[in-house]
């Protein structure tokens, strides 16, 4: 996937294509052990009650902004770049959610000398909740 | 447990002596191919992560010209060292105003990719802070800034994180 999409082909109000994963502890666990985030929130029900999550362990929000990530990289392929990317952390990831990445491109111009697309994205959950509000700036080649 | 009507503000003195000072700098182990795949599986699991992460004859074939690490990569993780936890750091469960704190999120604006072989280069400084009456109570969101940069100084990233305290 060396370029997946070019800045002539991208229009305002052009949508991310949905990224999805199904969360557990399998996926937080291999996140921890790379990150070295083994905190018990994320790690033990007892842990994530305690912390006023009644439903026990939850995500990890870094995880979360990982998926973003992985979903603007999927889209714009190698070659593109991630210029920025902030999100803002507003509800828990539950056990066993189901999160999809959704965004949708909001702005693109030449700034800087780089093609650049700008995007509003959010993290929702199988609820239609959206869990982590963000947004992402992107640099885009030209086509030839 | 503190007194929550007697809280006027959570800002402290160290804080504003703090504010906009740089901290030392930290140095990263050599960024490693194997650390980067083992980051991009995790963070793809259960799917396959994007060949530029992982195989090197492909990543030759692109304008990297070698393989890159995703952008989130953290080369800081796993220190030999581990100072322990500040006194009277706030958690999710903490108890009394002032105690209880989250993730607020962040903002990352990206230079150049991290490559196997580089060496980070870290600072963190207090960039600023807001405190205002929330649902929460007195809260207090607190920026801290914190600047990447690889062994020939080119900027890797920059974090501005926002850490919320009630």
């Amino acid at each position: 996937m060396a370029v997946n999409v070019y800045f002539e082909d991208v229009n305002v109000g052009d949508a991310l294509p949905a990224w999805s994963r199904q969360t557990d502890f399998m996926h937080w666990n291999r996140y921890a052990a790379v990150n070295d985030e083994f905190v018990y929130i994320h790690m033990d029900d007892e842990a994530g009650k305690a912390a006023l999550n009644e439903q026990g362990a939850f995500g990890m929000g870094n995880l979360r902004y990982t998926y973003i990530l992985n979903a603007l990289r999927d889209w714009i392929g190698d070659e593109a770049e991630i210029r920025e990317c902030g999100v803002q952390f507003r509800a828990i990831n539950q056990k066993n959610d189901i999160l999809t990445v959704q965004g949708k491109v909001t702005d693109k111009k030449v700034e800087d000398g780089e093609n650049r697309v700008y995007l509003d994205i959010n993290v929702m959950n199988q609820n239609g909740d959206g869990t982590c509000p963000a947004h992402a700036v992107l640099v885009l080649p030209n086509r030839g | 447990m503190t007194s929550e009507s007697k809280v006027e503000t959570l800002v402290t003195k160290d804080m504003e002596e703090r504010k906009g000072v740089w901290g030392d700098e930290k140095v990263a182990p050599p960024v490693s191919e194997s650390d980067i795949r083992k980051w991009a599986i995790a963070s793809y699991w259960p799917d396959k992560p994007p060949a530029i992460f992982w195989d090197e004859n492909y990543a030759k074939g692109t304008r990297w010209a070698g393989l890159i690490a995703p952008n989130d990569f953290n080369p800081f993780a796993w220190p030999i060292d581990r100072p322990p936890a500040a006194p009277g750091r706030a958690t999710a469960g903490g108890a009394g105003v002032g105690t209880r704190g989250m993730n607020g999120g962040q903002v990352e604006t990206f230079g150049v990719p991290m490559r196997p072989g580089d060496v980070i280069t870290s600072r963190t400084r207090l960039k600023d802070w807001n405190e205002r009456t929330t649902r929460l109570g007195l809260t207090l969101f607190t920026n801290t800034e914190t600047e990447w940069r690889n062994q020939k100084g080119e900027h890797v990233k920059t974090r501005i994180s926002t850490g919320i305290r009630y």
